[in-house]
């Protein structure tokens, strides 16, 4: 094959692992509008508190340690060594089940029945609060995350693509980070836990029962807010997830919050409803804008990637205008 | 006991159509306007104009255009920034293009750029709805912005793509520019929100704002009762993006004068209008002043209360601010979901009827 | 229209009392505001920068009872690197008597260009800001030294043409920037200089915050630049450094702007970031007789603006160097008009004034820190002069590989006229004449 085709497939390669990526923080979206019919907004800044969280356990800091040398005029910063990672994860889950017991017991309860816009705000309220509170309990200065993971490029594809090219002709194999591996395996075991979780499990049925229709759901004795801790706490748990995949690049920051913007695109076209169509429409859209840069790119100056996912949304949407496997719309007067 | 409408009897349909029927609100918000107009400019300072009042109006205007598309007509639209954008640069244009051009008409002319723009990207309206419409928005958003950063025509070739409004005069004072006194450019603001939203107020009660509603309610069951879709939805898009584009202009002229797109226009604009209407209270004209006022100015006020009375470390401050916010607009939702207007409606009927509640 | 009223009443009480009690405390002080950035997206560069400007006043006002015996003050405001609270930090501390700002952001500084000048304040946008301002026929209030981002392009390609033997012919480099104001100032340099000397080049525009830079470094992969040249930012600095290793490109070929250099931004990227390289305008490390005086009379005495653990870092060194400019234009303002207690208009004539030699610098603990400043009239982007600093990640530190050494002068000094008599000719500026 001639190096240009072979640049191609890599570039392909390359879209599907960011797609993936996308796909992750995606799905804690649709989990939790499935369930409650709620656009979280607050997602994104759930993978920066996650894990900035989790980054906190591993080194031992003292949350609200800037307050409380403020209050007090104390200078604390560390209370030791910091735990073990997995020790460290396992509590980071605890928190965010803390945390989806708290919003089940002081927003969601009291905005039982609005309208999808308020509750929409409601989530944005409840961003702010936790950018804030993320920031006094840890910290704003930027923190390396480290749980393990192998990354960089992978030398065995690069030295089995090599052959593929044409003799004679300088290729340096094709190129693939082994975290963006990961993350895909990770990503499919996820998807796989949650649908036998979803399938096989009583709490699942119920989970899936309140998605079809709450009122029906509440009617057969299923606890509607039973259900919306576990959905939360599972999107929590989606979100560290995502929050280590994407903090292990860049640094755990307040920038992590933003990728929540990479995922409205993957959702739109997926539909806000499917699992399945997070996937999918994050693997459409991180090909989709990496061929458009790789091709087009070049010839209009670049950075197109902000805006050429949501195009490629819209164009999706002209045809099906709920999403490629949402619900479809049925109207009646 | 003294506002209610006893006795304010109405004896024409003049009287009974105007817009203000209550005598104590009529008199109420013409008293709020001449303090607006005559007493506040001769108070203000520099600080008073660019952190406080100019601030305000201009968003204000933001918030009341996003209104008319998302309150009244039922769309929802993330691209305000976007199209405080087209405002922006239709202004730096024309006003560079024609240095002698009335900078009132520099203004109306670049709503008007934008208008035609939003009509443009409110065409995907009439087959996507609810949440799936926010990504045509979102897509104009973006694609707006990438544009007037990469294409050079649009910032006259400057090397690294800011923009700054050079000095206008209007009736030989200057309005833009860093050397126009705060009452003027004050009062330049003040005159296009009073008269857009005077305007705003009487298209949303009449046959237009009506049909507005009717889409906005269930449009197929506007469609049965003779509302074209069509119309209705792209008229909506085009008062709404005139406005939008007129504060723009406003934003970029008037309150900052120096603008780069990335930064001035990004996505987080197009959430804080959205914020600003939701807080403020959706399809409603003084939910737009509320919610601009809520947004631009608590942030401020916070900041002052515990950087400069309590003497806090401003790092601190800033965190709890993002605290305070986020809670302070859970609370509100949940004490009244329909936003900051409904409040004060609730308000009203109470002191109507007070103090005999039954 | 009601509404708005109500809410302001608030904000208007609590406003006028500090105006008036802030009026009350000024009694012969130097006021310095700050309007740093410790929230927000770029909060972890902002963070050492402030600390170091806010430590230096403090070890002023300690060891030598301030500025010529007048104590300094600094004024610090949240700005979060959005340019509406930069305005509005401004606006509340330009009336108590702010001598000089330091934007510390594009945004906000192009904001300041025409209103500061108005309200004759002078701004010092170090290293940062519009390039042009250097001119100072054209921009009297606004100061840029030591160097200018388009000196920071040309020393760097200059920096190439030394490791590759003096010839650039057929060499080709990629830029990868911040797609922002910032991003693109170094492009008309290199583009010049790409004519000039016969390399290709090659631009990357990576979105804010640019967390997804795949496809620029599978290009870069792809068309295997023998250099590539950085002006990012926040976010996209330590992705890009992590996608340079991942990609395996030449750590020692791959060279950042200064505000891509600090430790934040190659820690993240661990052993393999070893070697990458950055334009730096003062020197690194906390090897400097200054550090002991702020250890004793800041850190340890319980006075330093952090913890102290950042004392060293390249940003903090920044901000260091940033008040001892300040400090120093300050003094030399009250040398030449015989006042302690300066005003902002004379501030700017200290900082045009301002001559820093290297025995002056040695005097300051700072012996080599940075080059000898002499600012005129005529030049206000300084001598033009930076290093290459180089890191190591092993000893996890910066060290200086280079001489301080100047610009293609005949290239930047012909763009520098030329942008700044357009913004002269669209704002109706005369130049003023120097003599």
């Amino acid at each position: 094959m001639s190096p240009d085709i072979l640049n191609t497939i890599e570039v392909i390669l390359n879209g599907l692992m960011t797609g993936v990526m996308y796909s992750l923080v995606a799905l804690g979206f649709v989990l939790i509008f499935k369930a409650s019919g709620i656009f979280n907004y607050a997602q994104g800044v759930f993978c920066l508190f996650a894990a900035l969280t989790l980054v906190g356990f591993q080194t031992g800091q003292i949350p609200f340690a800037h307050v409380i040398n403020v209050v007090f005029g104390s200078n604390i910063h560390h209370w030791g060594e910091g735990l073990h990672t997995v020790l460290a994860i396992i509590l980071t889950i605890a928190v965010m089940i803390g945390l989806a017991w708290l919003v089940e017991r002081y927003l969601l309860r009291h905005m039982v029945n609005q309208a999808p816009i308020i509750l929409f705000m409601a989530t944005i309220g409840l961003a702010y609060f936790m950018e804030g509170l993320g920031d006094l309990m840890w910290g704003a200065n930027i923190k390396t995350l480290n749980v393990g993971l192998p990354s960089g490029a992978s030398f065995w594809w690069e030295d089995v693509t090599r052959e593929w090219a044409e003799p004679g002709t300088r290729y340096l194999g094709m190129y693939i980070d082994v975290l963006d591996v990961w993350a895909a395996g990770i990503a499919l075991a996820l998807v796989v836990a949650l649908t036998i979780f979803s399938q096989y499990t009583k709490t699942g049925r119920a989970l899936r029962a309140v998605a079809d229709d709450h009122q029906a759901a509440l009617s057969v004795g299923i606890s509607l807010r039973g259900i919306w801790v576990i959905v939360w706490s599972i999107a929590g748990i989606v979100a560290l997830v995502a929050g280590i995949m994407w903090g292990s690049k860049s640094g755990v920051q307040f920038s992590l919050s933003l990728i929540a913007l990479k995922a409205l695109p993957v959702l739109i076209l997926g539909g806000f409803t499917s699992i399945p169509g997070a996937i999918i429409g994050g693997l459409v859209i991180g090909v989709g804008e990496k061929l458009f840069e790789f091709s087009i790119g070049p010839l209009v100056g670049g950075a197109t990637e902000n805006w050429f996912a949501y195009v490629l949304a819209l164009l999706f949407l002209m045809f099906r205008p709920q999403g490629l496997f949402g619900d479809k719309i049925i109207e009646r007067v | 006991m003294l506002y209610r409408e006893s006795g304010d009897y109405k004896v024409s349909y003049a009287q009974d159509q105007q817009l203000f029927p209550i005598v104590q609100d009529r008199w109420f918000v013409i008293g709020v306007c001449a303090i607006a107009i005559f007493v506040v400019p001769f108070l203000i300072n520099d600080y008073w104009e660019k952190s406080v009042l100019v601030p305000v109006l201009v968003w204000a205007l933001a918030a009341l255009g996003l209104n008319i598309l998302t309150g009244y007509c039922g769309q929802v639209s993330l691209g305000t920034g976007g199209f405080m954008a087209v405002g922006a640069y239709a202004s730096y244009k024309l006003t560079t293009a024609f240095p002698d051009l009335n900078i009132i008409l520099v203004m109306l002319l670049s709503g008007g750029v934008t208008a035609i723009v939003g009509i443009l990207f409110g065409l995907p309206s009439l087959r996507i709805k609810g949440f799936y419409l926010a990504v045509a928005t979102l897509a104009a958003q973006f694609f707006l912005v990438w544009l007037f950063n990469k294409v050079p025509w649009f910032y006259n070739y400057s090397a690294s793509g800011q923009i700054t409004a050079p000095e206008r005069l209007l009736f030989g004072v200057a309005v833009t520019g860093p050397n126009s006194p705060p009452w003027a450019t004050y009062l330049f603001c003040l005159f296009f929100v009073i008269v857009l939203s005077l305007i705003a107020r009487n298209l949303t009660r009449g046959h237009i704002g009506r049909s507005w509603m009717a889409i906005r309610d269930m449009d197929i069951a506007g469609e049965i009762i003779g509302i074209r879709p069509l119309q209705t939805k792209l008229s909506a898009f085009a008062v709404s993006s005139f406005y939008i584009g007129v504060s723009g202009a406003l934003f970029f002229m008037v309150y900052l004068g120096a603008v780069e797109p990335t930064e001035a226009f990004g996505i987080d604009k197009s959430f804080l209008v959205l914020f600003m209407i939701i807080i403020g209270g959706l399809g409603s004209v003084l939910g737009s002043f509320i919610g601009a006022a809520f947004i631009v100015l608590m942030p401020v006020l916070l900041k002052n209360i515990m950087v400069g009375g309590l003497g806090w470390p401003t790092d601190m401050v800033a965190h709890l601010i993002f605290l305070l916010l986020g809670g302070l607009i859970m609370f509100f939702l949940i004490v009244e979901p329909h936003g900051l207007a409904q409040l004060w409606r609730i308000t009203k009927e109470k002191l109507r009827i007070w103090p005999f509640p039954h | 229209m009601k509404a708005k009223r109500y809410s302001a009443i608030p904000a208007a009480v609590v406003a006028l009392t500090l105006a008036a009690s802030a009026n009350l405390a000024t009694a012969a002080e130097l006021v310095f505001p700050s309007l740093s950035y410790r929230t927000g997206p770029y909060a972890p560069n902002g963070i050492p920068f402030a600390d170091g400007y806010a430590d230096y006043f403090t070890l002023l006002n300690e060891r030598d009872g301030g500025i010529g015996g007048v104590p300094t003050r600094l004024l610090e405001c949240e700005t979060g690197y959005n340019t509406e609270k930069g305005v509005e930090c401004y606006e509340s501390t330009k009336g108590e008597g702010a001598l000089v700002y330091q934007p510390l952001s594009t945004g906000i500084t192009y904001q300041l260009i025409p209103k500061a000048t108005a309200d004759g304040i002078p701004v010092h946008s170090m290293g940062y800001g519009r390039t042009s301002a250097a001119n100072g026929k054209v921009f009297s209030h606004i100061f840029n030294y030591p160097g200018t981002y388009w000196d920071a392009a040309s020393i760097i390609v200059s920096h190439i043409q030394n490791e590759e033997g003096g010839n650039l012919k057929d060499k080709s480099i990629a830029l990868v920037y911040h797609n922002s104001a910032y991003g693109k100032e170094p492009i008309r340099t290199l583009e010049e200089l790409s004519k000039k000397h016969g390399f290709a080049l090659d631009l990357l525009p990576v979105d804010h915050p640019g967390q997804e830079q795949k496809s620029q470094w599978l290009r870069i992969r792809q068309t295997q630049p023998d250099y590539v040249l950085m002006w990012g930012w926040g976010v996209m600095n330590q992705v890009a450094i992590q996608e340079a290793t991942n990609i395996r490109f030449p750590m020692d070929h791959f060279i950042g702007v200064w505000w891509s250099a600090s430790e934040n931004d190659v820690l993240p990227a661990g052993e393999r970031a070893n070697g990458y390289k950055a334009i730096a305008f003062h020197g690194v490390g906390d090897g400097f007789p200054i550090y002991a005086d702020l250890k004793e009379h800041v850190v340890d005495a319980g006075k330093a603006a952090g913890d102290g653990s950042n004392l060293g870092t390249v940003l903090y060194n920044r901000g260091m160097y940033a008040a001892m400019l300040a400090a120093e234009a300050a003094a030399t303002a009250q040398k030449i008009h015989g006042v302690k207690d300066i005003s902002p208009q004379q501030m700017r004539d200290g900082m045009e004034a301002l001559q820093i030699s290297q025995a002056r610098m040695a005097e300051l603990g700072l012996k080599d820190f940075g080059p000898e400043i002499n600012v005129s009239c005529e030049n206000h982007g300084g001598p033009g002069l930076g290093a290459i600093q180089q890191w190591d990640a092993n000893a996890k530190s910066w060290s200086l590989v280079t001489d301080f050494y100047g610009a293609d002068r005949e290239i930047v000094d012909a763009l520098i006229a030329e942008d700044s008599s357009a913004y002269a000719s669209e704002n109706n500026i005369t130049p003023r004449a120097c003599n």
